[in-house]
C-alpha cells in the first residue's frame, strides 16, 4: 500500500545512511559542506504573453476555486504556500481544501513552513487529496509523518534550500498561492500594510518567479499601484479578494516576551558576554538572532553592552522584533535586513523606516547564487535540540526521532563568521549533548560555540576564538566536560530510543544533497519539548 | 458492605506533583499490599530514555525501606534521581511503611567547610518543595542558597520538603554557595534538624526568634545530632528576628550561642506585628534594622538584611542594597537569581572607598616594616580603628574579586 519507493540506501560523506531516490527523483548524497558542484542552467518557467492577460491589468478572479480552475488544477500537481502569516494563516489550508473539493487528488503541498493551524491537512492526506508534504512538519503533522502515515517522503529544506530546489528545478511548482496583506488588481503585493500586515513577504518571492501559475490572495485590495510592491504583479496570474487571509492576533505577537527563566537568561547573558569579550562585538560588526526567548534576551543584553562600549553594528539580520527595532531607533545598528517580521513594533518599523529592509531567501540564504548575506554576518545565535561531541547538531527531530521543528534559516545561518548554539544543557532530564545526534541537520565543522547554562564549549577547530576569550573570566569548558557533568546530574547516559528502518523524511543540505534520513518512529513518547531557534 | 470495608483497609499514600505544567517533579502513589511483592507502574515523559532506571531506583528505595509488598504508581515529569528518591520515600512513609529507615542518594563530595565570617552578601531563597529550582541555583553564584522548609512550604508538605532538602544536600552541587537551611518554627524545626543536620548543612536559619531559649534549643539539638552522626564540620546559626519582641531581645539572641554567625530580620512579619504597611523605602522598620545592626556588631556577628520583594524593580533593589550597606548590613536575601548580581554590586565598596583603604593598608604595612607604631598618610595620622576597617574592607574586596591579585585573580 505504501507508495514510498524503498530505494537503495548509501552512506554519505558525513557517515549517514540516505536514500538515493526520494519521491521518484534521483538524489545526490551529501558530499561535504562545499563538496557538491552544480552544473547546468537554472529552471525556467514557461514564457507567457501579455496577449493572454487583460490589457487593463485587472486580473481579479471571483474566488479561489475559479482561480484554481483557471490555473488548470489537475491531480498530482504541486501547490505551494508560505508562512509569513505564521499560525494565523487561513490561505494555505483554504487553497488545499478548495482543491480537494474540486476533486483534485495526489497533490504535493510545498509550504515554506507549516504551523499548528495547518493540522487539518492530515485529513486531506487521509482522503487522498494531498499525497505528501515537502516542507517543515511539526506537531500533529510531524507525528503523522513520523509514524510513517504519509504516502511520500517528507523533504525538509532550509529557507535557502527551498529557493535552491526551485531554482535548480528539483521542485516544480504548478500553482503558487500567495497570501498578501495588501495587493492591487494587477497582483503587485505588499506585506507591511493592511489589517493582516505581517511585514516581509520574502518567502513567496521564489514561487512568484518560478511557479507555472501564481495566485495572489488578499483581504486588502488597494487601487493600482500597490506601493511598495514586494511581489511584482508581472509574475502573477490571478488576484482573489477574500474577507480575511488570517487571524491578525496569530500573525504577529503583540509584544514578544523575554524569557524569565533564570537559567535561560544566564545562557543569553553568556552569549552576549562571549561576543563582547571575544572582540566580535566591535564597531561595524553584524549579527543575527531569532525571536525565541533566549534570543530576545541575548539581544537585550548585547544592546546594553554595545551602549556601554560605544559600539555600533553595521547591520543586523532579523527575524525582527521590538528589540532589534529599538536598536535601529537608538542608532545601535545601521540597518535591519529582515527575513521575517515577528511583532507589531517590527511590522510598523518595516512599513515606515527605510533602514528596515525586507529581504528574501534569495538575497539572504540561497547557496546556489553568487554569494549570500548569511555568510557575511559576523555572528549568529541559534537553537538546537541535540548537539554531539563533534559539534554536529540536530534541529528537526527530538532525541526520539519525532519531527519537531523545521530547519528554517538555521542551516543557512551556520555560514556566519561565528555560529553559536544557545541551548540548555538538559531539558527535563534529557541531556542535550549526546554521543551522536539522532538527526544530523548541521555539520559540526560549521558550528563554533555551544553556550549552555553550565558553561561555553568552543569547537577545537576555532583556536582563534579559544585564544580570544582566554583569561577573560568566562566559563569556557570542553564539550566533553559539560556532557559528563550533565550525565552525572541526570543519572547516566540516556537510553537511545529504537527507530524503525523505514525512512519517513530526508534532510537536505543547503546545496540540495541529502544530509540525513528521518526514520519511522516506533514507540509512543509523551515527550514533546518546545525548542527555540531554527525558524 | 464488606467489599467497601475491605477497600478502606488498604493503606495508601502519595507524594510529589505531576500533570499540568509541572516539570522536574514526580508523583508517587503507594498502595500497601499483604502479598505479591513490589509492583511498579510507570508513566514518564522521559520513559524512553530513563524508564528502566526510574523503575530500578524506586525498587531500590522500596527495598532499602524494608517494604516487601506494595504497588507504586509513578507519574514522572522528568524528575532528577534525588527528587524521585525523596518522593518515593515520602509516599511510602505517608502510607505508614518503612519505619525509621531511610533511603539516601549517593553523596557528592562536600564543598569546603564554611567559615564564621565568610562573605554573605546574597542568599538565594529556594522553596524547599520546588525541586526544579535546586539544580542550577549554584550556577548563578550567590554567596549562599537557602533551602527553605518554612514559609514557602505548605503545612501539609513539610515532611515531603524535609526529605527533598535532605536529598538535595547530599546530591546537588551548589557550587561555591554556602548551603543554608531555614527550618520551621520550633518544635517542628527540631524534627527538621533530625534529617538535615546529618547532611552537614553550613548554616541553619531559625525563624521567628523572640527569646534566647529558642537559640539554645536549636544549638543543643544540633550538637546532639551532629555527635550521633559524626558530623564534625561547623554548622552556623542565623536567627531571624521577625517581631517587636524579637527586636527588643536582639543582643541576647545574638550572643545566645557560639554557633551564631549572623543576625537577620524578616520584614514581612515584623511590619505585620507592628500593624504597619511595609513600604519600598522602609521608614517603618528603620529602628528595627538599626537595632539588628547594632546588636550584631556588639555580638561580633554579621548583620544581614531582609529581602527586596519587587523582582522587576532592579533600580529599587540597587538603592535598597546601597542604603542597607551604608547602615552596616553585610548582605541581604534574594528571591530571584537575577537579583544576585545587583546585590553584589550594591554591597561592593565604591572605587573611592577602596582606593582610600588600599592607601591606608599600604601605609600601615610600610609603618610595620619600618617598625613605626604610628600610621600616617600624608600629613594625617591614622587611628587604629580606621586601619582595622581598611584592612577588613580590602580583604572583602579581594573576596569580591575587586582587586586583581598577581597570582591569577579570582577563581
Amino acid at each position: 500500500m505504501s507508495a514510498i519507493a524503498t530505494a537503495e540506501l548509501v552512506t554519505n560523506a558525513i557517515g549517514r545512511r540516505v536514500p538515493t531516490l526520494v519521491n521518484g527523483r534521483e538524489q545526490t548524497p551529501y558530499a561535504g559542506v562545499d563538496g557538491h558542484s552544480p552544473v547546468g542552467n537554472k529552471y525556467g518557467p514557461p514564457i507567457r504573453t501579455n496577449s493572454d492577460y487583460p490589457r487593463n491589468g485587472d486580473k481579479r478572479a471571483p474566488d479561489l476555486e475559479t482561480a484554481l480552475r483557471l490555473c488548470g488544477l489537475r491531480d498530482g500537481m504541486t501547490i505551494s504556500s508560505h508562512h509569513h502569516l505564521r499560525n494565523g494563516d487561513r490561505v494555505a489550508l483554504t487553497a488545499l481544501e478548495t482543491a480537494a473539493r474540486m476533486g483534485a487528488k495526489d497533490l504535493m503541498w510545498f509550504p515554506s513552513a507549516s504551523f499548528p493551524c495547518h493540522e487539518p491537512v492530515i485529513d486531506l492526506m487521509k482522503s487522498g487529496a494531498v499525497h505528501h508534504i515537502e516542507g517543515s512538519m511539526n506537531g500533529p503533522l510531524g507525528d503523522f509523518c513520523s509514524h510513517g502515515n504519509m504516502r511520500g517522503l517528507g523533504v525538509l529544506r532550509s529557507h535557502g534550500g527551498r529557493w535552491q530546489a526551485v531554482q535548480d528545478g528539483e521542485v516544480h511548482i504548478d500553482i503558487a498561492v500567495i497570501a498578501a496583506p495588501t495587493a492591487d488588481f494587477f497582483g503587485n503585493a505588499d506585506g507591511a500594510h493592511g489589517k493582516s500586515a505581517c511585514g516581509s513577504l520574502g518567502f513567496a518571492l521564489t514561487d512568484s518567479v518560478y511557479a507555472d501559475r501564481v495566485i495572489v490572495v488578499t483581504d486588502n485590495l488597494v487601487p493600482f499601484p500597490c506601493i511598495p510592491w514586494q511581489i511584482q504583479g508581472n509574475n502573477v496570474d490571478y488576484v482573489v479578494e477574500v474577507e480575511s487571509i488570517g487571524d491578525p492576533s496569530k500573525i504577529v505577537s503583540g509584544t514578544t516576551q523575554i524569557t524569565r527563566s533564570p537559567d535561560r537568561l544566564r545562557i543569553s547573558y553568556l552569549v552576549a558576554q562571549f561576543l563582547r569579550d571575544s572582540g566580535i562585538m566591535r564597531n561595524g560588526f553584524s549579527f543575527q538572532a531569532g525571536a525565541g526567548g533566549v534570543a530576545l534576551a541575548f539581544v537585550d543584553y548585547l544592546a546594553r553592552m554595545m551602549k556601554e562600549a560605544g559600539v555600533k553594528a553595521s547591520f543586523v539580520r532579523g527575524g525582527s522584533t521590538k528589540y532589534l527595532v529599538d536598536m535601529l531607533k537608538e542608532g545601535l545598528t545601521g540597518y535591519i535586513l529582515d527575513g521575517q517580521t515577528f511583532d507589531l513594533d517590527a511590522v510598523r518599523s518595516i512599513a515606515t523606516d527605510p533602514r528596515h529592509v525586507p529581504t528574501s531567501p534569495f538575497t539572504s540564504y540561497n547557496f546556489h547564487g553568487k554569494g549570500n548575506f548569511a555568510s557575511i554576518v559576523d555572528a549568529c545565535v541559534l537553537g538546537a535540540t541535540e548537539v554531539d561531541v563533534n559539534f554536529n547538531a540536530n534541529v528537526v527531530t527530538h532525541s526520539d526521532g519525532r519531527l519537531l521543528h523545521g530547519i528554517g534559516g538555521w542551516q543557512n545561518c551556520l555560514f556566519a563568521g561565528c555560529t553559536i548554539l544557545a541551548v540548555p544543557s538538559f531539558r527535563d532530564r534529557i541531556p542535550v549533548i549526546v554521543d551522536e545526534v539522532t538527526t544530523l541537520t548541521g555539520p559540526g565543522e560549521l558550528i563554533d560555540v555551544i553556550a549552555t547554562e553550565r558553561g561555553i564549549a568552543i569547537n577545537p577547530k576555532r583556536q582563534d576564538l579559544l585564544d580570544a576569550v582566554k583569561g577573560k573570566g568566562m566559563p569556557i569548558r570542553t564539550i566533553e566536560e559539560i556532557k559528563a557533568e550533565v550525565e552525572r546530574i541526570c543519572g547516566g547516559k540516556p537510553a537511545k530510543p529504537k527507530l524503525g528502518d523505514r525512512p519517513v523524511a530526508v534532510v537536505k543540505w543547503v546545496d540540495g544533497t541529502v544530509l540525513d534520513t528521518v526514520w519511522q518512529v516506533l514507540e509512543d513518547n509523551p515527550y514533546s519539548a518546545k525548542v527555540a531557534g531554527g525558524e | 458492605m464488606p467489599a467497601a470495608a475491605e477497600v478502606s483497609q488498604v493503606k495508601r499514600g502519595e507524594a510529589g506533583r505531576a500533570g499540568g505544567d509541572v516539570r522536574s517533579d514526580v508523583h508517587v502513589t503507594v498502595e500497601e499490599h499483604s502479598s505479591g511483592g513490589i509492583e511498579i507502574s510507570l508513566q514518564s515523559r522521559v520513559a524512553l530514555y530513563y524508564g528502566d532506571r526510574i523503575r530500578q531506583q524506586v525498587l531500590d528505595t522500596v527495598r532499602e525501606l524494608g517494604v516487601e509488598h506494595a504497588h507504586l504508581t509513578i507519574v514522572d515529569e522528568g524528575a532528577l534521581p534525588f527528587v524521585i528518591g525523596a518522593r518515593a520515600e515520602t509516599a511510602l512513609k505517608r502510607t505508614g511503611l518503612g519505619g525509621s529507615n531511610k533511603s539516601l542518594p549517593d553523596a557528592i563530595p562536600l564543598p569546603p567547610a564554611s567559615a564564621k565570617d565568610r562573605m554573605r552578601r546574597s542568599r538565594l531563597y529556594l522553596p524547599g518543595n520546588e525541586p526544579k529550582y535546586f539544580i542550577n541555583a549554584g550556577l548563578h553564584a550567590p554567596d549562599a542558597v537557602i533551602l527553605d522548609l518554612e514559609d514557602s512550604v505548605h503545612h501539609a508538605e513539610k515532611d515531603a520538603a524535609r526529605l527533598l532538602v535532605r536529598n538535595a544536600l547530599r546530591a546537588v552541587d551548589f557550587g561555591a554557595a554556602e548551603r543554608m537551611v531555614r527550618i520551621n518554627q520550633l518544635p517542628l524545626g527540631l524534627t527538621d534538624l533530625e534529617e538535615i543536620v546529618p547532611q552537614s548543612p553550613d548554616l541553619i536559619l531559625i525563624p521567628k526568634v523572640e527569646a534566647v531559649t529558642q537559640v539554645a534549643e536549636v544549638d543543643a539539638a544540633i550538637a546532639r545530632i551532629a555527635k550521633q552522626f559524626g558530623v564534625t564540620r561547623p554548622i552556623w546559626l542565623m536567627p531571624i528576628l521577625e517581631s517587636a519582641l524579637g527586636i527588643e531581645n536582639a543582643l541576647a539572641i545574638a550572643t545566645g550561642s557560639d554557633r551564631i554567625a549572623a543576625l537577620t530580620i524578616g520584614l514581612e512579619d515584623y511590619t505585620a506585628d507592628l500593624g504597619v504597611v511595609k513600604t519600598a523605602t522602609g521608614g517603618e522598620s528603620l529602628y528595627a534594622r538599626q537595632r539588628v545592626v547594632n546588636a550584631a556588631h556588639a555580638a561580633h556577628v554579621q548583620a544581614i538584611d531582609s529581602v527586596y520583594g519587587d523582582m522587576a524593580d532592579m533600580e529599587g533593589l540597587q538603592r535598597w542594597g546601597e542604603a542597607s550597606r551604608a547602615m552596616g548590613f553585610e548582605g541581604m536575601g534574594c528571591i530571584h537569581p537575577m537579583q544576585i548580581e545587583v546585590i553584589h554590586r550594591a554591597f561592593a565598596p565604591s572605587a573611592t572607598e577602596l582606593e582610600k583603604a588600599l592607601k591606608i593598608v599600604a601605609a600601615f604595612e610600610d609603618a610595620q616594616a619600618k617598625g613605626i607604631g604610628v600610621v600616617s598618610l600624608g600629613s594625617k595620622m591614622i587611628d587604629a580603628p580606621v586601619v582595622n576597617r581598611a584592612v577588613k574592607l580590602v580583604a572583602r574586596a579581594k573576596q569580591m574579586g575587586l582587586i586583581p591579585s598577581s597570582e591569577g585573580g579570582r577563581s
